[in-house]
C-alpha cells in the first residue's frame, strides 16, 4: 500500500485512534447524537460513517422534527383498500382499475431554487420523477406549486424566470406534460421562494416495485449519471472543507441535472421493469448512495458489500466520503439476481446507460464499504435509515395571532357603487395572484404523451391512462398560506376543501391526498406550533372527507433571520374518472347555458384576495371550513358531469365570484349576463370567498334535471344568470359591463409587464437579415453558405 | 394493404408514440425504427418525431443526423419515400440537407407551448395532399428552437417554387422568417414541420383534429401510387 492509501480513515484506523476530535457540530450533528453513533459502533466513526450519520439523521432525511406529528396521517387516515403503498414508499400508490394503479407524490426544491434557480428548479423536477420510477410506473404529469416574493421585487425578477425555465426546460426534455400548479407570489417568499414538484405516475397493479434489498449473494447496480461533487452537502450541512480546511474549495450544493440522462433512465428502468429484471429499485436524490445503500438494506433486514472504487466517478479526486455523499442526479440503485445481471446490463448498454455492478446482499446484516481494499464504512443500516433521531419540539402560538385574528377584514372600506366595483374586479383581475399565467405555462409542453384531456389554467389538471377504456385521474394541488397564517389547522384544511373541490370540478371523484409542507426552523416553537395544526388540521380533514394521505414531503427552514414564510401546506388531491369523456372544462362555451352558482355565500373577507390587493391587508379569521358541505357539493359536481348536466364548472377561491367569471368568460371568449343574489350585497356576492362553491354553466333542458339533483342532495343552487356568445362582455345586472377585450387586456397584461413581453404578433415581415451573417457585403454575386445547401436547387 | 408508416426512436425522443398513435387513427400501420438499426423493414413512409433526440447537445438535430438510420432514411427519401420529421425531426432534417435552412432558437429565448393558426400554402406534398390550398388549420407548436432561417436566395427559391408548406397565422411563435411553419423539398416526398400534427387527432385531447389530415394525406399518396 501506497502512503496515498492513509489519506482516508478506515474502520481500523478508527479503532487505533478513539479519542481523535471529530467535527460532529460542523455537520449538524448535536453531542448527544455523536454520542448515540459512537454508541452504535462501540467505536469512534470513520470519516465516511460520520458524514453518512449526519446526513441520514439530518431534518431533511429523517423527519426527526415532524415524524411526531407525521404519524397522525397514518393514525387518522381511512382505511382504503386501494392503497398498495403508502408513506414511507418512494411514493404512495392508489390502484384506480382492476389492473392499474397510479403514484403521486409532491415536493420541495426551495433552497437551490434560490441559489440557483434554474438548476435547482429542473433538479426538483427530476428528483420528484425518479421517485414515481422507483415504485415501477412511466411517468405521466408534473406540475409544480411555485411561490415567488413580491411580484414587482428586484429579486423576483431574477428567480421567476430562472424556476419557470427550469421547470420548463427538464420536464420538456422528459416528455412529461405539465398540466398545472401554481404562480404565488407574496412578500414572505422573498429570499424563500418555494419550488414545489409534483410527479404522476401509471403502473400495471403487478409491476408494481420495492425498494428491498433482499437475497443474499444478489448485485447492488448502480445506474445511470456518473457520480460527481455536486450536490455534496445538498441535504445537510456537509461540505468538503469541514473535513480540511487547506483541501479544495466548497463546491456549490445546488446539482446540475441533465434531462437527456434521466429520459434514457426512464426507458431502460421500465424495460427493466416490464422483463422482470430486478428484484429491487430505490432512486438515488437527497443523501445520494448513502440514503439508497442503507434504505434498500434495512428495508430487507439484509446487509451489502460495497466497492466503492466500483462506482464511475466524474472526478477521479473524490474521498470516500464524497463519493457516498455526493447528489449527482440522474442515478437509480438496482438489487439484481446474478443470473439475470448480464441482461441488465445489456438494457442499460441498448439505452446508452452506464450500469455497473458495485457490490453484494449479504445476510451479516451490516452495509460493509471498502476503498481501495480497506474497509471505511462498517454499520447497521437500521441505525442510519430508521433509528435517527426523533424530537417533540416545544411548540407555542405564535405571539402576534390573537392580534392578526382580532383585525377583521370585513370591517375595511369597500367598493359601494357599480363603478368601484367593476374597478375593483379588473384590478383584482390583473392583480399577480389573480392575472393570466400564460407567460409561464408557455413554455411548458402540455401535449407530449397525447392523454392531456385538460390542463392550466383549468380546475384539475386530467390525463387519460387507459385509451382503450377512457380511464382518467384528475390533479389539483392547492395552498393558501394566508389562510394558513391566520389559522395554520384550518388552513391547511381550506388547501385540502380547495384541491378536493378543483378534482371533483373537473368531473372526478377524489381518492387520495398528498402534500408538501413548507414552513419556517423547527427549533423556533412558534412555526412548530404552525406545523403541528397544519399536520392536524390536514390529518383531521382527509379523516372527514373519507381520503387518505399517501404520502409527501416535509421542507423546513424555510426563513431568511428569525423572518419566517407563511406556513405553506400545500395539497395535492388525485381523483378518478371512469371515462375522460365526461370531463368538465372551466369556461363558458353554449350560447345560452344557464349559469348556476352553487353553495351559499356568507360575508367572508378577512385573508382574502380582494384584503390584500386594495387594502394590503392580512389579518382575520379565514373562511369557515365545511367538509360535510364539500363532499356535497363534489358528489354533486362528479355525478352532473357523467350525466351531462354541465358545459362548465369552476370552483370558487381567490378573488371568489368575480374571478370565477372572469376565469369563466374569458376561456373560450363567451359573455355571461349576470344578476346577483338580491338577498346577498353586491360587494359580498362577487368577492367574498366563503368555501364550498363553484360556477356552473348548465345547457337548455338540463337545468330541471340538474336543480332536482342538486336539491336531493341538499345543496343550494341560484340561478344567476346566462352566457352570451355574442356580446362578449361580462354585465353585472344593476351594477356595470366590461368588455371582454378590456377585462382580457387587464387580465393578460401584468406578467409581461412584470417579466418581459414576449411577442405573440409575427414580427411584421422581417427582412431576412441573416444575409448579412452569411455572407460578405461585398461581392454582391455570392453562393449561399454550405449551411443552407439544398440538395434540391 | 395497410400502409406501414415507420417511426424512428431516437434516445431522447418524446412523441415517438404520439406519432405512432396519430399514424394508427389515420388508418396506417406505425412501425418502430430504431436509431442504431439501418433496416427500414420495408416502410412505405417514416416519420421523425419530436423531442430532444441526443439531448440536442451540439445543436438540436446535429447528432442524430448521423445515425445508422437516418443513412438509410437519406437514401430512400432520394428515392421518393415519404418522409415527414416534425419539430426536432425538421431539425434533424434540415441537419441531414433532406431541407435547406435551419431552425434556430426561438426569437425571444422562452421554449413557447401554444395552440397555433397554420395556413396550408401547398397542398400537393405527400403530406398535405388532404387539405386545401389556402385552408386554415390549428395545430399545437411547442418548441424551443422553432426560428426558421435561410439565407435570401434559399427563401426567395422556396417562395418561388411553392416550397412553403405551411405558414404561421395570427401571430409567430418564434420569429421564423417569411412566418415559415413548415417547407418541402424540391420533389414533395420530404415535409419538414415545426408545429405538432400528432397533437391534434382527437377531440379530447387535441384544440383541433386538423393534424390527422397530415397522416391521411400521407396514406393517400401511397394509396394512389399502388
Amino acid at each position: 500500500m501506497t502512503a496515498t492509501t492513509h489519506e482516508f480513515d478506515t474502520v481500523e484506523q478508527a479503532g487505533k485512534t478513539p479519542d481523535e476530535e471529530q467535527p460532529y457540530e460542523e455537520l449538524g450533528l448535536r453531542e448527544d447524537e455523536y454520542r448515540r453513533i459512537r454508541q452504535i459502533l462501540g467505536r469512534r466513526p470513520t470519516t465516511s460513517e460520520l458524514a453518512m450519520y449526519s446526513i441520514m439523521w439530518s431534518e431533511h432525511c429523517s423527519y426527526k422534527s415532524s415524524k411526531v406529528h407525521l404519524r397522525q396521517f397514518g393514525e387518522k387516515a381511512p382505511k382504503s383498500e386501494l392503497m398498495l403503498a403508502g408513506i414511507g414508499e418512494n411514493a404512495g400508490v392508489v390502484r384506480v382499475s382492476e389492473d392499474i394503479a397510479v403514484t403521486f407524490k409532491v415536493e420541495s426544491h426551495n433552497h437551490p431554487s434560490f441559489v440557483e434557480p434554474y438548476q435547482g428548479a429542473a433538479t426538483g423536477v427530476g428528483g420528484i420523477v425518479r421517485d414515481i420510477l422507483a415504485m415501477g410506473a412511466r411517468p405521466v404529469a408534473v406540475m409544480d406549486p411555485l411561490r415567488f416574493g413580491a411580484a414587482d421585487h428586484e429579486d423576483t425578477k431574477r428567480v421567476l424566470p430562472g424556476v419557470v425555465a427550469g421547470v420548463g426546460g427538464y420536464g420538456n426534455c422528459l416528455g412529461l406534460p405539465n398540466i398545472g400548479g401554481e404562480v404565488v407570489f407574496d412578500p414572505c417568499y422573498q429570499g424563500n421562494p418555494l419550488v414545489n414538484a409534483l410527479c404522476v405516475g401509471v403502473l400495471p397493479v403487478n409491476r408494481l416495485q420495492n425498494k428491498e434489498a433482499h437475497g443474499p449473494g444478489n448485485i447492488v447496480v448502480l445506474l445511470g449519471a456518473k457520480t460527481g461533487r455536486d450536490g455534496i452537502g445538498g441535504v445537510s450541512v456537509l461540505a468538503s472543507a469541514t473535513f480540511d480546511s487547506d483541501g479544495p474549495a466548497r463546491r456549490p450544493s445546488v446539482q446540475v441535472g441533465d434531462p437527456f440522462i434521466e429520459k434514457l433512465l426512464i426507458e431502460s428502468c421500465l424495460e427493466l421493469y416490464e422483463r422482470d429484471l430486478i428484484v429491487g429499485v430505490q432512486d438515488l436524490g437527497g443523501a445520494g448512495l448513502t440514503c439508497a445503500l442503507t434504505e434498500t438494506s434495512a428495508a430487507a433486514g439484509t446487509g451489502m458489500d460495497v466497492d466503492l472504487n466500483l462506482v464511475p466517478l466524474r472526478e477521479a479526486s473524490m474521498d470516500p466520503q464524497e463519493v457516498l455523499a455526493s447528489e449527482s442526479q440522474e442515478r437509480m440503485l438496482l438489487i439484481v439476481d446474478p443470473a439475470k445481471l448480464d441482461e441488465v446490463l445489456h438494457v442499460a448498454e441498448r439505452w446508452g446507460v452506464i450500469a455497473t455492478a458495485i457490490g453484494q446482499v449479504t445476510d451479516t446484516g451490516r452495509l460493509v464499504i471498502t476503498w481501495h481494499g480497506e474497509t471505511v464504512v462498517d454499520v447497521p443500516p437500521g441505525s442510519l435509515a430508521d433509528d435517527g433521531p426523533i424530537y417533540a419540539r416545544p411548540m407555542r402560538e405564535p405571539a402576534d395571532l390573537i392580534l392578526l385574528q382580532a383585525d377583521r377584514a370585513e370591517t375595511l372600506p369597500r367598493p359601494r357603487t357599480g363603478v368601484e366595483l367593476r374597478e375593483t374586479l379588473l384590478r383584482l383581475a390583473a392583480s399577480p395572484n389573480l392575472c393570466d399565467k400564460s407567460w409561464v405555462t408557455e413554455q411548458y409542453d402540455r401535449y407530449v404523451q397525447g392523454n392531456t384531456i385538460l390542463a392550466q389554467p383549468e380546475n384539475s389538471g386530467v390525463i387519460r391512462i387507459d385509451e382503450q377504456t377512457g380511464l382518467g385521474i384528475a390533479l389539483s394541488v392547492d395552498g393558501n398560506a394566508r389562510f394558513a397564517r391566520l389559522d395554520p389547522y384550518n388552513g391547511a384544511k381550506l388547501a385540502l376543501a380547495e384541491a378536493y373541490r378543483n378534482v371533483a370540478a373537473a368531473g372526478a371523484t377524489p381518492l387520495a391526498v398528498t402534500n408538501c409542507l413548507n414552513f419556517g426552523s423547527p427549533e423556533d416553537p412558534q412555526v412548530m406550533w404552525q406545523f403541528a395544526e397544519a399536520v392536524r388540521g390536514l390529518a383531521d380533514g382527509c379523516a372527514e372527507l373519507g381520503i387518505p394521505v399517501t404520502g409527501g414531503n416535509v421542507s423546513f427552514y424555510n426563513s431568511t433571520g428569525s423572518q419566517a414564510i407563511h406556513p405553506t401546506p400545500v395539497v395535492g388531491v388525485l381523483g378518478v374518472m371512469g371515462n375522460v369523456g365526461s370531463r368538465v372544462p372551466m369556461g363558458f362555451g353554449g350560447d345560452s347555458d344557464l349559469i348556476m352558482l352553487l353553495g351559499e355565500t356568507t360575508e367572508e373577507l378577512s385573508g382574502s384576495e380582494w384584503a390584500w390587493v386594495t387594502h394590503q391587508h392580512l389579518g382575520g379569521r379565514p373562511p369557515r371550513v365545511n367538509l360535510t358541505r364539500e363532499r356535497i357539493l363534489a358528489s354533486v359536481l362528479t355525478e352532473a358531469g357523467e350525466r351531462g348536466h354541465l358545459s362548465s364548472a369552476h370552483d370558487l377561491s381567490d378573488g371568489g365570484l368575480a374571478q370565477a367569471l372572469v376565469e369563466a368568460t374569458l376561456r373560450y371568449d363567451h359573455g355571461a349576463n349576470i344578476t346577483l343574489p338580491e338577498d346577498l350585497n353586491p360587494f359580498v356576492a362577487l368577492f367574498s370567498e366563503s368555501t364550498a362553491r363553484a360556477l356552473v354553466s348548465v345547457p337548455r333542458g338540463h337545468e330541471k334535471a340538474f336543480v332536482t339533483l342538486c336539491a336531493q342532495h341538499g345543496l343550494p343552487v341560484t340561478v344567476i344568470g346566462s352566457v352570451d356568445g355574442r356580446s362578449r362582455a361580462l354585465d353585472v345586472r344593476g351594477q356595470f359591463t366590461i368588455s371582454l377585450d378590456e377585462l382580457r387586456a387587464a387580465w393578460t397584461g401584468t406578467l409581461p409587464a412584470l417579466f418581459g413581453e414576449v411577442s405573440t404578433e409575427a414580427p411584421a415581415y422581417v427582412p431576412p437579415t441573416v444575409d448579412t451573417f452569411f455572407e460578405p457585403v461585398e461581392p454582391p454575386e455570392v453562393p449561399a453558405s454550405p449551411g443552407d445547401t439544398d440538395p434540391d436547387a | 394493404m395497410t400502409a406501414r408508416i415507420g417511426v424512428v426512436t431516437f434516445p431522447g425522443s418524446l412523441d415517438d408514440r404520439d406519432a405512432a398513435r396519430a399514424v394508427q387513427l389515420a388508418g396506417g400501420a406505425p412501425i418502430p425504427l430504431w436509431h442504431a438499426d439501418a433496416e427500414l423493414y420495408g416502410v412505405d413512409a417514416v416519420v421523425l418525431p419530436g423531442g430532444f433526440s441526443y439531448g440536442d447537445y451540439l445543436r438540436a438535430g446535429a447528432i442524430a443526423r448521423f445515425s445508422a438510420v437516418m443513412e438509410s432514411i437519406v437514401k430512400a427519401a432520394g428515392d421518393g419515400l415519404p418522409v415527414l420529421g416534425i419539430c426536432n425531426g425538421f431539425q434533424v432534417l434540415c441537419e441531414a440537407h433532406l431541407l435547406p435552412g435551419a431552425l434556430t432558437r426561438n426569437q425571444h429565448l422562452h421554449f413557447r407551448n401554444r395552440d397555433q393558426g397554420l395556413r396550408i400554402e401547398n397542398a400537393s406534398t405527400a403530406w398535405t395532399n388532404g387539405f386545401q390550398s389556402r385552408q386554415e388549420v390549428v395545430i399545437p407548436v411547442k418548441n424551443g428552437e422553432g426560428c426558421y432561417m435561410a439565407d435570401r436566395r434559399t427563401l426567395d427559391g422556396l417562395e418561388a417554387e411553392g416550397r412553403i408548406v405551411a405558414r404561421y397565422i395570427r401571430g409567430n411563435p418564434n420569429g421564423s422568417l417569411h412566418d415559415i411553419a413548415a417547407i418541402t423539398n424540391a420533389a414533395g416526398n420530404v415535409v419538414g414541420i415545426m408545429p405538432h400534427p400528432e397533437h391534434a387527432v382527437e377531440v379530447l385531447t387535441g384544440p383541433s383534429i386538423d393534424g390527422l389530415g397530415i397522416f391521411t394525406s400521407v396514406l393517400a399518396h401511397l394509396g394512389a401510387r399502388v
